[in-house]
C-alpha cells in the first residue's frame, strides 16, 4: 500500500478545479498546473472542471490507484467547505486522507482579485506552498468522542418547543430551558396566523401542553443558563432557576392567591400585553401558560422587598400551602451532549422613529399591540378601540417600520408584510373600518401567501406604495380635523398624499434580542455582523454553528415566519438526533503531543491549555497531553522552548514548508 | 462668557428687533457679546446658489476676522447666517478647490483661515452653555398665561443637527419654559416657512407661511416664537394677504429673545416689540417676583 | 535600486475560526482587494510561533500579518492573549533589528467581517509600497560578505574596491 515519505518516495497527486467560470474566469488554472507538474515529487498534474463532482473525485481515486499516490493536492474552494469532501475521496480510492492538503483560490483568489496575471501568480504560490507542505503529512487516524446522550434546549417558544418535543419523541432526554415564567413565546400573543388563520392559540397550546407532560422533557420555565463549559457530546451546564416563591408541584392554578393579593387593582405593565393592561405583583402571565403557575414578581411584591405585607396570598393558599416566601434562587449542573439555541428575537422599538408618533399620539399602535387588542383573552377582550373606547373608522398600516431602513436596521423582517395583511383582514372583519396599508414592496412568498394577498385586495383593503414621511395631528381640510394624517407619496399615482386616519398601526421589525452578544458568547458561537447567531454556512448549514454540538433553529438565526421555525427547529433536531444516535463524533486529529525525550520538564506549557489537557508528570518530570481532552488550538506547540511539543497535522516542518512554498514562485 | 458676535445684515435691518432684544438678555446673564470688526454679509442661501466657491470666500472672510479677533466661539443669531457659515465651514473641509480658493482670497487680504472657530446658535449656547438653571434665576416676571408655539424654521437643525435633534428639537421649548410659559404643542415647528419665496412665488411661499400661522391659532397659541429674521418676517408682515387669499389667521410672531427679555423683567420698548406688524397681546399684569 | 515591478509580499497567518473565515466571506461578497498576501491557515492564532514571522521574513516576505478572534471570542477560549503577549514581545525584537512596526502586523478579523480583511490587506499593501522592499535575503547576503575576512596581502585594497560600489538603497 502506501508508505510514508521516510521509506519510500513522496508521489504527489495535484489537480486545479476550474469550479465552472468561477476559478478559470480569473486564474489560468492549466498554467497552474503545468507549473506544478515541474516540482519535484510530482507525478500527476491536472487541471478539471469540476473536482468536487462524482467525475472529479474519480479521477483522484483511479489516479491513485494507477500512479500508486501517496499525497494528493486540491487546489479549488475553501477548505471549510470542500475539505471533508476531497478527504473521503482520497479514502475512497485507498489513501488515509491525512495524506491530503487543500489549496484555497477561490475565495481566496479568483474570487476577489481582478487582474488575471497576479491571480494565476496567487494560485501558482498557494498550490507551491501545498505541495511542500504536503510531503511531510503523516497517516493519521480520526479519534472518537463519545456523545451524551442528553439535549439542552434553551428557549421555549415555539421553535424550541418543537425541538424538544421532535427529540423528546425519539426517546432522547431534553431540558427545556425557558427565561419567562411560562414556555410559548412570541406566537402565544398572537391571534390568528397567516395565511390559514388558524387561531394562534388553538395550534400552540396542545404542543405547550404535550411539552409539560412529555416524561422525556425536564421543563424548567423562570430559569437561565449561566454557564458552559466541555465540548460536543460532554457539555456541562450551569442553569438557574429563579425563584418564584410559588412551589410548581403544589400550585394548582386556582388562581385565588391573585384575587386575593393586598393590590386591589393592577398597577404594573402587564408584559404578555405588552403594556396595554395592569398586573398585579403576583400573577400568571396567560391563562394557558404552561407551567400554569403563578409567579411572583420579585421587584413588585411589597412582602419580597419590604418584608412587611398582610401576605393575604399565603392566606387564600392555606389548605396547599403552595406560596413559599424561602424561596432562593437554585443552581443546577446538567451533562448534555448537544445544545439546542432557540432564544428568539426582540421587536424594534418604535420609538426610534419619532416620525411616526408612537408614544407621541395614543392611536399609534404596534402590530403586536393590535395583536392583543384583536385577541379576545387581550385587554379589550377582542374589541379593536381607539384608546378612548370609539371603533377606528379608518385605520393605516405602515409597512417596514425599522426594517429595510438605512438608519435603523437594513434587513427585512420577513413577515411584516404577511401578518400586516392578517391584521387587515381582521380590523375589517372586526369593525369594517377602512384599513390602508402603506408598503414598499409586498412580500409573500410563503404557500398561500400570495393568494392571501389576492384575499386581502378582495376585501376592499387599499394598498399605497410609498414609504411614510410622517404621521401628524395637524390637519390641512375640515376633514382631517381630530384625526392623524399620514403624509406619503403615492409613488404609482405619482404625487403626495394626505390621508387622514383614526388610528396607525406600526409593523415593527424584528431584531435580534438585546443580549445576544452575552449569549453567544456563552455558548461559544459567533453573531453575524447584523446581530444574528453565524450559521456555519447560510445556504448548506443553517442550523449547525462553528461549534460542534451547538445549533441554533428559528428566529435568533435571523427573521422568519412559523412555518420556517418549526422547519429549522426540526433540522437542529435531526442534527443532534445524528449525533446522538451514531454515538461519537470523529475528532479532526489535530490534537498536541509530547516527545517526551525532548521534554525538559520546564512546565510553561501546563497553564497555557483552555482545556485542561496537559498534566505534568511528577515521577518522569514530563509535561503529559490528554488526547481526549486536546481540542487541537496549537497554543502550547508554539510555546515550548524545546520544541517537544508537537501537533498533528500542523507540525512545525509543515508550517515552515507552507512559508518557503508561499514564497518561492515570485 | 464671552463670543465673538456676528450679527449679519438682518438683524441690522428688517430684523433690528432681534438684536435689540438679544444684547440685553445676554448682557442680563452675563454673556459678553463682541460684535465682529468689519464683518460683511455672510451671502445667505442667494450667493450660495449661484456660486459656491465665490460664496465660501465671501463667507469665510467672516471666519477669518472670528479667527482673528480670538479662540471664542462665534455666535450667529440669523439662522441664514449660522447655517451659511456652518456650510462654508464644511465645504472648506470637503472640497480642496474650495479651501484653495478660500485660502488665496484670503490671503490677499491678509487673512487666514484656519476653522477653528464654532460657529453658534443663541438657542445652543443659552441653554448648553449658560444653562437652563441660571436662566431660571433671572426670570422675575414669569410669562404665566401666555401660550407660545415654538418655531425653529428649518435652517437651526437641518441639515446640521448639532446641538438639537432635527426633527423634534426641543431647545426654544425648555428656554420658553424656563421662562414660564406655556408651551404650545406644535408639529410644524421646523416646517418651511416660505423663506425667500415669499417675495418671488407668494402663491407657493405664503401659503406655507399661513399654513404655520393657522395650525397655531387652532392650537390655541398667543404668539409664535421663532429665532430667525425671515421667518419673523414672513409670519408677521404679510398677515392681512393671507386672510384676504386663504382664510383667516391672526397672531403675533415674536423673536423668542423678545419673550426672555420680558420674562427677565425688561420693558418692552427696551426690547422692540413696538416693531411688530401684529402686536402681541400685554402680558398679565403680575407683581414682579423677587 | 528599486524594481518599478516590486510588488509587496505578504505572508498571512488566519486562525480558522475567525479570520479565515472571514476571508472567506469576502471572497463570497467579491469584495475586491490586492493580491499581494499569501494566507497559511491554522486552527488558532496561537500556534503561531514567532519562529514562523522571522522565518517568513528571512525568506523574502516584505511584511507578514496575523489575523485571529477578538479577544475574548477565541474559539478556544484564551489562545488569542497568547498570541497578543507573544507578538508584543517579538515586536521589540524586530524594532531592535531595524525592521519597521507595519511590517508584522496583528489583527483581531472576526467570522462576519469580511470586509474588514479587505480593507487591513489594502491597507497593510500601501504600507509597505510607501516602506518598499525588506529584502531581508539579500541584505543577509550583503552582510554575510561584510563578515567575511578578506583573503591574501591584496586583501585591504579590495576590501576598499569593494566598499567603494555605492550602497544597495534600502527603501
Amino acid at each position: 500500500m502506501n508508505t510514508n515519505h521516510k521509506n519510500g518516495k513522496v508521489r504527489i497527486g495535484f489537480y486545479v478545479c476550474h469550479c465552472g467560470h468561477n476559478i478559470a474566469g480569473m486564474v489560468d488554472c492549466p498554467a497552474v498546473a503545468q507549473y506544478i507538474a515541474k516540482l519535484p515529487g510530482v507525478v500527476v498534474s491536472r487541471d478539471y472542471k469540476y473536482m468536487c463532482s462524482d467525475p472529479g473525485q474519480e479521477l483522484i481515486q483511479q489516479d491513485i490507484r494507477e500512479h500508486q499516490l501517496n499525497r494528493v493536492v486540491v487546489a479549488s474552494c475553501s477548505p471549510l467547505l470542500h475539505e471533508h469532501t476531497f478527504r473521503n475521496a482520497v479514502t475512497a480510492g485507498g489513501l488515509n486522507p491525512f495524506y491530503f492538503q487543500m489549496v484555497n483560490i477561490r475565495e481566496h483568489d479568483s474570487w476577489v482579485h481582478t487582474d488575471r496575471e497576479e491571480a494565476t501568480a496567487k494560485a501558482k504560490s498557494l498550490a507551491h506552498a501545498a505541495i511542500c507542505r504536503v510531503r511531510f503529512h503523516r497517516a493519521l487516524e480520526t479519534t472518537r468522542v463519545p456523545i451524551h446522550p442528553d439535549v439542552l434546549v434553551v428557549g421555549g417558544g415555539i421553535t424550541g418547543i418543537h425541538a424538544a418535543l421532535t427529540l423528546g419523541n425519539a426517546g432522547k432526554k431534553v431540558f427545556l430551558v425557558e427565561r419567562d415564567p411560562s414556555i410559548g413565546g412570541h406566537m402565544a400573543q398572537f391571534d390568528k396566523t397567516f395565511p390559514t388563520l388558524d387561531c394562534a392559540a388553538c395550534i400552540l397550546t396542545p404542543k405547550m401542553s404535550a411539552v409539560r407532560s412529555h416524561e422525556n422533557i425536564t421543563l424548567w420555565s423562570y430559569s437561565e443558563v449561566v454557564k458552559v463549559s466541555g465540548y460536543v457530546g460532554n457539555y456541562t451546564v450551569t442553569v438557574k432557576r429563579k425563584p418564584r416563591y410559588v412551589n410548581e408541584d403544589l400550585c394548582v392554578g386556582c388562581l385565588e392567591c391573585i384575587q386575593a393579593c393586598i393590590f386591589k387593582e393592577g398597577k404594573f405593565p402587564d408584559e404578555f400585553n405588552v403594556g396595554l393592561s395592569k398586573r398585579k405583583p403576583i400573577y400568571i402571565p396567560f391563562p394557558q401558560a404552561v407551567p400554569p403557575v403563578v409567579v411572583i414578581d420579585p421587584d413588585r411584591c411589597l412582602q419580597v422587598r419590604t418584608g412587611k405585607c398582610k401576605k393575604t396570598c399565603l392566606e387564600a393558599c392555606a389548605d396547599r400551602k403552595a406560596i413559599d416566601f424561602t424561596q432562593k434562587e437554585e443552581l443546577v449542573e446538567i451533562k448534555v451532549g448537544n445544545i439546542i439555541v432557540a432564544t428568539g428575537f426582540k421587536l424594534f422599538d418604535a420609538k426610534r422613529i419619532p416620525q411616526y408618533g408612537y408614544g407621541l399620539y395614543p392611536n399609534v399602535v404596534t402590530a403586536i399591540e393590535l395583536e392583543r387588542l384583536v385577541n379576545s383573552s387581550g385587554p379589550t377582550a377582542g374589541e379593536i378601540v381607539l384608546r378612548d373606547g370609539r371603533p377606528p373608522k379608518s385605520v393605516g398600516m405602515i409597512l417596514c417600520v425599522g426594517s429595510r431602513d438605512m438608519k435603523t436596521n437594513r434587513w427585512c423582517s420577513r413577515t411584516c408584510c404577511m401578518h400586516s395583511m392578517k391584521l387587515a383582514q381582521l380590523v375589517r372583519e372586526h369593525t369594517e373600518a377602512d384599513v390602508t396599508v402603506f408598503y414598499m414592496d409586498i412580500r409573500a412568498p410563503g404557500k398561500g401567501c400570495e393568494e392571501f394577498y389576492d384575499k386581502s385586495l378582495k376585501e376592499g383593503i387599499q394598498f399605497v406604495r410609498g414609504r411614510v414621511a410622517e404621521v401628524t395631528d395637524w390637519a390641512l381640510a375640515p376633514e382631517e380635523e381630530g384625526k392623524l394624517v399620514i403624509r406619503v407619496e403615492d409613488t404609482l399615482a405619482g404625487f403626495v398624499r394626505r390621508i387622514p386616519v383614526d388610528m396607525i398601526v406600526l409593523a415593527t421589525g424584528m431584531e435580534p434580542q438585546a443580549d445576544a452578544q452575552d449569549v453567544r458568547r456563552l455558548f461559544n458561537m459567533s453573531c453575524g455582523t447584523e446581530g444574528w447567531f453565524l450559521e456555519k454556512h447560510p445556504k448548506l448549514a443553517p442550523v449547525s454553528t462553528f461549534t460542534d454540538g451547538v445549533f441554533i433553529a428559528g428566529c435568533c438565526q435571523g427573521p422568519k415566519d412559523i412555518p420556517d421555525s418549526i422547519a429549522q427547529a426540526g433540522a437542529a433536531a435531526a442534527e443532534a438526533m445524528a449525533l446522538i444516535d451514531k454515538g461519537h463524533i470523529e475528532q479532526e486529529p489535530n490534537t498536541a503531543y509530547i516527545v517526551e525525550a525532548d521534554c525538559s520538564g520546564c512546565k510553561s506549557c501546563i497553564p497555557l491549555c483552555p482545556y485542561t489537557a496537559i498534566a505534568f508528570d511528577e515521577a518522569k518530570q514530563k509535561a503529559q497531553i490528554n488526547e481526549a481532552l486536546c481540542k487541537g488550538c496549537g497554543t502550547c506547540v508554539a510555546s515550548c522552548p524545546s520544541g517537544s511539543i508537537r501537533q498533528n497535522l500542523f507540525e512545525d516542518e509543515e508550517i515552515f514548508s507552507e512559508i518557503e512554498g508561499v514564497l518561492a514562485y515570485v | 462668557m464671552k463670543y465673538s458676535y456676528f450679527p449679519g445684515c438682518s438683524l441690522k435691518g428688517l430684523g433690528r428687533a432681534y438684536e435689540e432684544s438679544l444684547l440685553p438678555v445676554m448682557k442680563h446673564l452675563g454673556v459678553e457679546l463682541v460684535e465682529l470688526d468689519d464683518w460683511n454679509c455672510c451671502g445667505a442661501t442667494a450667493y450660495m446658489s449661484v456660486d459656491e466657491t465665490k460664496a465660501a470666500v465671501l463667507a469665510a472672510r467672516n471666519l477669518a476676522i472670528a479667527e482673528k479677533a480670538g479662540p471664542r466661539d462665534l455666535m450667529a443669531p440669523c439662522s441664514a447666517c449660522y447655517l451659511v457659515l456652518n456650510k462654508t465651514k464644511h465645504n472648506i473641509a470637503d472640497f480642496p478647490e474650495i479651501n484653495a480658493a478660500v485660502q488665496r482670497a484670503l490671503g490677499n487680504a491678509k487673512l487666514t483661515y484656519s476653522g477653528n472657530v464654532p460657529v453658534r446658535h443663541p438657542l445652543d449656547i443659552l441653554v448648553n452653555d449658560v444653562g437652563l438653571d441660571v436662566i431660571k434665576e433671572k426670570v422675575v416676571r414669569p410669562l404665566k398665561g401666555l401660550k407660545v408655539a415654538p418655531y425653529y424654521g428649518c435652517q437651526t437643525v437641518r441639515p446640521y443637527a448639532t446641538f438639537d435633534d432635527a426633527w423634534n428639537p426641543t431647545t426654544m421649548d425648555r428656554l420658553l419654559a424656563t421662562a414660564g410659559a406655556e408651551v404650545v404643542h406644535f408639529p410644524l415647528k421646523t416646517k418651511c416657512c416660505g423663506g425667500s419665496l415669499t417675495g418671488t412665488v407668494p402663491e407657493a411661499g405664503l401659503r406655507l407661511t399661513y399654513i404655520l400661522l393657522k395650525e397655531a391659532v387652532r392650537r390655541g397659541a398667543d404668539v409664535i416664537a421663532t429665532a430667525c429674521p425671515l421667518c419673523q418676517f414672513n409670519l408677521d408682515a404679510y398677515q392681512d394677504q393671507i386672510s384676504r387669499r386663504w382664510g383667516p389667521a391672526r397672531i403675533a410672531t415674536v423673536y423668542f429673545t423678545q419673550l426672555m427679555g420680558l420674562a427677565f423683567g425688561l420693558s418692552p420698548e427696551q426690547l422692540g416689540l413696538k416693531r411688530n406688524f401684529v402686536p402681541m397681546k400685554p402680558l398679565q399684569a403680575e407683581p414682579v417676583t423677587a | 535600486m528599486s524594481d518599478p515591478n516590486w510588488q509587496p509580499r505578504i505572508v498571512a497567518f488566519f486562525c480558522n475560526w475567525c479570520t479565515y473565515t472571514a476571508a472567506d466571506l469576502a471572497g463570497v461578497s467579491r469584495l475586491k482587494h490586492a493580491s499581494n498576501a499569501r494566507v497559511i491557515r491554522l486552527m488558532c492564532s496561537g500556534r503561531v510561533d514567532p519562529q514562523f514571522i522571522l522565518d517568513a521574513l528571512a525568506r523574502g516576505a516584505d511584511g507578514v500579518l496575523i489575523g485571529g478572534c477578538h479577544l475574548g471570542d477565541c474559539h478556544y477560549g484564551e489562545g488569542n492573549y497568547k498570541t497578543l503577549r507573544r507578538f508584543q514581545m517579538l515586536q521589540r525584537l524586530l524594532r531592535d533589528m531595524g525592521i519597521e512596526d507595519q511590517r508584522v502586523r496583528l489583527e483581531w478579523i472576526s467570522a462576519s467581517e469580511g470586509e474588514r480583511v479587505k480593507t487591513v490587506i489594502n491597507d497593510m499593501v500601501e504600507q509597505l509600497r510607501a516602506l518598499g522592499p525588506l529584502n531581508l535575503p539579500q541584505r543577509r547576503q550583503d552582510w554575510d560578505r561584510e563578515m567575511t575576512p578578506p583573503a591574501g596581502p591584496a586583501g585591504n585594497s579590495e576590501l576598499a574596491e569593494q566598499h567603494a560600489e555605492p550602497e544597495a538603497a534600502h527603501a
